[in-house]
């Protein structure tokens, strides 16, 4: 009797224990299926207001935390073959020499580094030896700030209008911004710079005495968003003004349906990307606000040289047609100091070599790629850890291909060292073209004999430095970039034969 | 007798639990064919927007294409696909984007022959799968290799919305 008691008493043990851990799994379960109900309510709340001053990004980051905190990483280093970021960026001059000789007399030959994450754009334009050493533009604030109030409050002030925190918080007021840019292009960096500095952000007050009234920042919130309603938009004149001679040229640019759309619908007013382009469109126009070619000295305003279209002959030829104003004679960027001829620098083109390729074509936005989606909790949202998609070829690549990681990181890896094979045979090739001109120039080659050998090494070196400068080493269009480069390496070689011809007339000139 | 009303009271407030999680996490919508309840899941949630911007929208829900056609079979899959889906929900643990498994490809492509089987009668491979005498698994070009819009719209441009 004492013995079955006790078997009965075990039993009851092991069958409470099992209740026990059934009732621990399904309260876990409901507790689990309680969070994610929560997780799916995706909730907004809207603690601070900001404003059209904002160009401190913390007060966002309070409204919007994913996007900020995301945003915050672009401070991490992370590298990828063929660039990325580092605490001190390796120098681009030391580990390809030639670009020493195709930026000699520039001061790009100074110092030329890897581009490192958003985070740094401003600090490490103050800290290069290019502004340290060499009197820059303002013009480069352009990109490298939170400019768009400064230009709207020295546009005001143009316009006589007393410039309070209040105005400024106001509106965008494209008028004003148009006539502040316009302002500061003939000054040097460090007026600009200061000029920044006295912009109030809405979140520095202003001390007694203090002349600080706001804070520089790089590329922030305002930049590609409106405070009221967080659509994107674009706020940089020079994007503004360059769109808009490129929907007026002839250029088909079947990846921008906006701009054909415009085009049809009579022009009466110019084409205003922020009224007229589509939400797709404009995940790749914020970028293209600064990720282009440029002129971006003080002869003349910004440019964007698209009124011919966005390929990089049509590039070329606008610079070839453009003359300085004021007399200031025919466009270049830099007189070659080995050879003294007037060239071109190619900035960073990726919106344009990007509109020649296949995922442009595709309807495939720069924000695709580079701010994939990415989900926390229930809520979807664009990473604005602006990065390589090969640091993310999940999320990046497989959203659309459905192909092994290991799969799509051998296809770019193709195309990058097939680019990197042509540009290296293309630096061969103009650095032996400038040897055979220095070489003509000794043996006394006459201006007049030079000046078609001249026009062919602008055009060599200007497609060269178009891919060398660009950022995806031929990957925004391989076909592309490999056409560009071997019509660099034909016009150096062409250029290198002209030139030996000269030297040979001159010395059976002297035989006989 | 003490133990068995612990017993008793503890089985009872199990059962309550049961039954309350299994109606808050609406757990009979599994056992039915409705879209909305494969969308629980919040992952789901694109994949639901998408199939109803197709073109088989007004003819396919979820289980037409994605659990055999047989009794047994839709079963077993719903079963399957349950469990691991469930899972990895639950722990958070699942390639994202999703991706499908060959297992379900191989019903999925089974489902497009079964309502399609007239039409593209003359594609289909000859041969039979080693022992099984079904065609239909048998390993041929998938029918959304190129008709990849079908069941879910615009699956190649993820953000390809546009703001009119």
């Amino acid at each position: 009797m004492k013995s079955s008691n006790q078997g009965l008493v075990r039993w009851m043990f092991l069958l409470t224990f099992l209740v026990g851990a059934a009732s621990f799994g399904v309260i876990a379960l409901l507790v689990s299926i309680f969070e994610r109900k929560q997780e799916a309510r995706t909730p907004f709340v809207k603690i601070v207001e900001v404003n059209e001053v904002s160009t401190d990004p913390e007060p966002w980051g309070l409204n919007f935390p994913l996007q900020y905190e995301t945003y915050l990483k672009t401070v991490d280093t992370e590298r990828t073959e063929f660039g990325g970021s580092d605490a001190l960026p390796p120098s681009k001059l030391e580990k390809q020499p030639w670009l020493k000789r195709l930026y000699a007399g520039y001061a790009f030959s100074l110092d030329y580094r890897e581009a490192r994450g958003h985070a740094y754009m401003l600090s490490d334009q103050k800290a290069t030896k290019r502004v340290t050493e060499v009197q820059q533009a303002g013009a480069c604030l352009h990109c490298h700030a939170s400019i768009v109030p400064t230009y709207r409050r020295i546009g005001l002030e143009e316009q006589g209008v007393e410039v309070t925190e209040a105005k400024l918080a106001d509106s965008f007021n494209q008028e004003a911004v148009m006539a502040g840019f316009k302002a500061v292009s003939q000054q040097n960096f460090e007026d600009v710079y200061a000029e920044l500095l006295k912009t109030p952000d809405g979140v520095v007050e202003a001390t007694e005495g203090d002349p600080h009234l706001g804070g520089a920042h790089p590329v922030s919130c305002i930049d590609c968003h409106n405070p009221d309603t967080m659509q994107i938009r674009v706020t940089r004149p020079g994007f503004i003004e360059g769109i808009a001679k490129l929907a007026e040229s002839e250029d088909p640019v079947p990846h921008l349906p906006s701009i054909a759309k415009w085009r049809e619908s009579g022009k009466e007013r110019p084409y205003d990307p922020n009224l007229d382009a589509s939400r797709q469109e404009m995940r790749s126009f914020v970028c293209g606000q600064c990720h282009v070619e440029y002129y971006c000295a003080n002869k003349m305003t910004l440019t964007f040289p698209w009124s011919n279209g966005l390929k990089v002959e049509d590039l070329e030829k606008e610079w070839e047609e453009t003359e300085f104003p004021d007399g200031g004679g025919e466009f270049y960027d830099y007189v070659h100091k080995e050879t003294g001829t007037k060239v071109f620098k190619a900035q960073h083109p990726e919106f344009e070599l990007w509109s020649q390729g296949i995922h442009a074509r595709a309807g495939v936005s720069c924000s695709d790629c580079h701010m994939p989606y990415e989900k926390e909790g229930a809520t979807k949202f664009s990473t604005h850890w602006v990065r390589s998609p090969m640091l993310n070829i999940n999320r990046a690549c497989q959203t659309c291909h459905n192909v092994p990681e290991a799969e799509l990181k051998a296809r770019v890896d193709i195309i990058q060292n097939r680019t990197t094979a042509q540009m290296d045979r293309a630096a061969v090739a103009m650095t032996d073209m400038l040897d055979a001109i220095i070489e003509a120039q000794k043996n006394g080659a006459t201006e007049e004999q030079l000046k078609p050998i001249r026009e062919m090494q602008r055009k060599a070196m200007w497609r060269l430095d178009y891919i060398s400068s660009e950022n995806s080493k031929g990957f925004h269009a391989d076909q592309e970039a490999v056409r560009i480069l071997g019509e660099s390496i034909d016009y150096s070689r062409q250029a290198q034969a002209a030139a030996y011809k000269i030297g040979n007339t001159k010395e059976a000139a002297e035989k006989e | 007798m003490y133990f068995a009303v612990t017993f008793s009271a503890m089985l009872g407030i199990l059962a309550g639990l049961g039954v309350f999680t299994f109606g808050y996490g609406k757990g009979a919508s599994y056992l039915s064919n409705d879209p909305k309840g494969c969308a629980n899941c919040h992952v789901m949630q694109d994949h639901f927007d998408s199939w109803q911007q197709s073109s088989h929208h007004h003819v396919a829900v979820c289980n037409d294409c994605h659990l055999p056609h047989d009794f047994v079979g839709k079963w077993v899959t719903k079963a399957d696909n349950g469990f691991f889906h469930s899972l990895a929900f639950t722990l958070h643990d699942y390639h994202d984007p999703i991706q499908i498994k060959p297992r379900n490809r191989r019903v999925t492509q089974s489902s497009c022959i079964d309502c399609h089987e007239d039409f593209i009668h003359p594609l289909l491979p000859v041969e039979t799968e080693a022992g099984t005498g079904d065609a239909k698994a048998h390993d041929m070009l998938s029918c959304v290799h190129c008709h990849s819009d079908v069941g879910h719209a615009f699956r190649t441009i993820s953000s390809g919305s546009k703001r009119d």
